[in-house]
């Protein structure tokens, strides 16, 4: 027993792909009986993914970087996976958040999706999450571009399960803007390759130096970072964002605001900071300050056009495009701060975005909920639920002694450091303007009357083990900011091995 | 879909002489990807073309349509399977993913040759299924 | 100048088939004609990495014993994967749109939308 624990020790990375994916094929396929077990088969999968992201995470932070050579080819030959600490990180928080929506869909899905498409959605859910599990664990540049095509096919089957017909068009929509991205990237990723000959994460790092300057590796980069940018959704590429997260199913949403765009954002700092050295960003391109306006952009106009909204699930789509915004704007900025707030940022936004987006499915299910309007007296008739929307809310609006106070308290400092001054009142304003959208949804549903029909607790409408994962994510989300000195040094630990110090 | 052979005598004709060629074509392919230009994903591609010609041309009723459905997924599930299948046999014996000298086989030679084999094998399946799937997903009269 | 017409005559055709690919997705009204746009589109970064493989005098990357150089095989592995990647993208669409003229009646946007918007 401990021989095949030791030895399945060191197979783990390339399981924490195959899992899910594998499970994703049989799923669908299988007889009758097993099918109509699809969620508890998911469940399994995700659980064990689960529990092989802890393992490596342990592994990694007792022994440092582990590389995993697929076939038994060293690399720059071969393909390899390759786990630094903040891959771990991120591979445990796509897991973590992964179960977590297998537990809600595994409870909440048959209200949205239905009977006879539910193999297939938590088939293509799984894919999904192999496709970012692959995209965070490959060292390979080319395997990355697979993963992402992976995950994002998994992504438009999953927007377009949605139960209105909508669904099917931001689908679709999603699908067009989500191939021009991936084909940017596969382009750019072709010229690195044209001018380095090689794919190999390592390799490229090492050898790109000494052609920074040449036409085919600008050309390569400004491919490259167009194509994350509409797979991350940053303003004004963002236009597919807000359909697919309103239309989705809410564990696809879920799931899909938490890991999704976050998988992105991690793949494109990998690619600013891991493949080019900070210096390139720094000095050959202009990118820092472009990214820097956008994402300033991105922060204003997101929170703005969220308080505009009507629809819950709407308000929190154009909620994600202002704290993608965050999140870039800490990374682009690039001092040691600013990165480690960026990189708390990324964790707090999947934690709590994930938690909002299954509140609202749980205010949907209880009592058919859609619009903000909808929620006055919701704190009475639905308190756990509006317990942990309000906690997500305050740890996203950034009040102390929030994660979100944290991560955003780092990127100003960070900015400041920086000698970036302009972007210290769009962080200040863009909080204010969160707290005001969020208000917009916890004041009436505190201290509004409540609708004379339904007096009565709704909450029994919706499923127990619905309501489940969103409180742990809110305890999760809650317990790291009031602990946010370990995750701050972790995050700190990581930004300076991005930054090469 | 449900067009009778009368309709086109020439189209008939010439896909009952074309589909057997197509098929062995199709094999070759896939027994060949091991060495030579071919492999499973090309050989599957064909393999299901040929049936899909097959159906365009003599058309399905809804029992045969319904049995090609059930088919496609089992080779699409059964070719990954196979493929998964070879990588964790290859774990098992200590080797890497898809580590083929790790295979229980005389020398590494043979178990390069015959682990390739089985993955060609495994590719074609899952690229035949996955063809057809969508093929009658698409074209198809089942609603699902 | 005619150097570096004719002798890169492959990127020129790459370039413009993306451009004629990208106006495609662009100004075209139709779904199933968006998604030949994308196709096209994607053809030509296929043809982008074929030409990148190419060496001068090399011959076609098969085991023969009259060659001397052979062309870089790698992009042409690389590309039989993007192949298979857009061959799926383009099911997955045709499934959307398929299911999108049954929900619309319509496989035209401006159709799409004006439903959309009555239905508000």
């Amino acid at each position: 027993m401990t021989d095949f624990l030791a030895a399945l020790r060191e197979h783990i990375p390339a399981l924490l792909v195959i899992v899910p994916l594998l499970a994703a094929v049989i799923i669908p396929f299988s007889p009758a009986p097993l099918r109509r077990r699809g969620a508890a088969v998911s469940l399994l999968a995700n659980a064990a993914a689960l529990a092989l992201a802890s393992a490596l995470a342990w592994e990694v932070f007792r022994l440092g970087r582990v590389s995993y050579r697929f076939g038994g080819w060293a690399p720059p030959w071969g393909i390899e996976y390759a786990v630094d600490p903040l891959a771990a990180v991120m591979l445990l928080l796509v897991a973590f958040v992964a179960f977590a929506a297998s537990v809600y869909s595994g409870a909440a899905a048959s209200g949205e999706i239905t009977a006879e498409k539910l193999p297939y959605y938590q088939s293509a859910s799984l894919l999904f999450v192999s496709g970012l599990s692959g995209m965070v664990i490959t060292g390979d540049i080319f395997n990355l571009y697979v993963f992402i095509e992976i995950a994002s096919l998994a992504g438009y089957a999953l927007v377009a399960s949605g139960r209105r017909r909508d669904a099917l068009v931001a689908g679709f929509n999603y699908l067009i803007l989500g191939t021009i991205a991936a084909t940017f990237i596969l382009l750019g990723i072709g010229y690195l390759y044209m001018a380095s000959g090689t794919l190999n994460i390592a390799d490229l790092r090492e050898r790109l130096p000494h052609i920074y300057h040449t036409k085919t590796v600008l050309t390569a980069f400004a491919f490259l970072i167009v194509g994350f940018s509409i797979k991350t959704a940053l303003f004004p590429l963002h236009i597919w964002l807000p359909d697919a997260y309103t239309y989705a199913p809410s564990p696809v949403s879920a799931l899909m605001a938490a890991t999704g765009t976050k998988v992105g954002i991690y793949a494109m700092i990998r690619v600013i900071f891991t493949v080019f050295k900070p210096e390139f960003n720094a000095s050959v391109v202009p990118m820092k300050a472009i990214l820097i306006v956008l994402s300033s952009a991105a922060i204003i106009y997101g929170a703005a056009m969220a308080i505009a909204q009507k629809d819950i699930k709407r308000m929190l789509a154009y909620s994600s495009v202002s704290q993608i915004g965050y999140i870039i704007l800490g990374a682009a900025v690039a001092s040691q701060h600013s990165l480690t707030g960026s990189l708390l940022h990324m964790i707090n936004h999947a934690l709590m975005k994930a938690c909002l987006f299954m509140c609202a499915g749980l205010m949907l299910m209880s009592t058919g909920a859609e619009k903000v309007a909808d929620l006055r007296g919701a704190g009475r008739r639905m308190p756990l639920t509006m317990a942990a929307f309000t906690a997500a809310a305050l740890s996203m609006t950034g009040i102390p002694p929030t994660l979100g106070f944290v991560s955003k308290w780092h990127i100003g400092l960070g900015a400041v450091e920086a000698g970036y001054w302009a972007v210290v009142p769009v962080i200040l304003g863009g909080s204010l303007l969160t707290g005001i959208y969020f208000w917009r949804v916890i004041e009436p549903a505190y201290f509004g009357a409540p609708p004379q029909s339904g007096h009565k607790n709704a909450e029994g409408g919706a499923p127990r083990w619905a309501l489940a994962p969103a409180l742990a994510l809110a305890a999760l989300g809650t317990l790291l900011g009031l602990a946010a000195h370990t995750p701050a040094v972790g995050a700190a630990r990581a930004a300076a091995e991005l930054l090469g110090r | 879909m449900n067009r009778r052979p009368a309709d086109n005598p020439v189209a008939a004709t010439v896909s009952a002489l074309l589909i057997p060629f197509m098929q062995i074509y199709a094999l070759y392919l896939i027994a060949h990807g091991d060495l030579g230009p071919g492999g499973g994903f090309q050989g599957g591609a064909i393999f299901a073309a040929s049936l899909i010609l097959r159906a365009i041309v003599f058309g399905l009723d809804r029992e045969e349509e319904r049995r090609l459905d059930n088919i496609a997924g089992l080779l699409a599930a059964s070719g990954v399977l196979v493929y998964g299948g070879i990588g964790l046999l290859c774990m098992l014996r200590g080797g890497a993913f898809l580590e083929y000298p790790a295979l229980p086989f005389a020398d590494p030679k043979t178990a390069y040759h015959l682990g390739i084999y089985g993955i060609e094998i495994g590719v074609g399946l899952a690229v035949a299924g996955a063809m057809l799937l969508l093929f009658m997903k698409t074209a198809g009269s089942r609603d699902d | 100048m005619i150097e570096t017409i004719a002798g890169k005559y492959n990127y020129w055709i790459y370039i413009s088939l993306m451009m004629i690919g990208f106006y495609a997705i662009i100004a075209k009204g139709n779904l199933v004609k968006k998604i030949i746009g994308v196709n096209i589109f994607q053809t030509a970064v296929f043809l982008f990495y074929i030409s990148i493989s190419k060496v001068r005098g090399g011959t076609a990357p098969i085991l023969w014993d009259k060659a001397v150089l052979y062309d870089n095989p790698l992009p042409h592995v690389l590309i039989l994967t993007a192949i298979v990647v857009s061959v799926s993208t383009t099911a997955v669409a045709l499934a959307m749109i398929t299911r999108i003229y049954k929900e619309y009646g319509s496989i035209e946007e401006d159709k799409i939308l004006k439903s959309r918007r009555e239905n508000l």
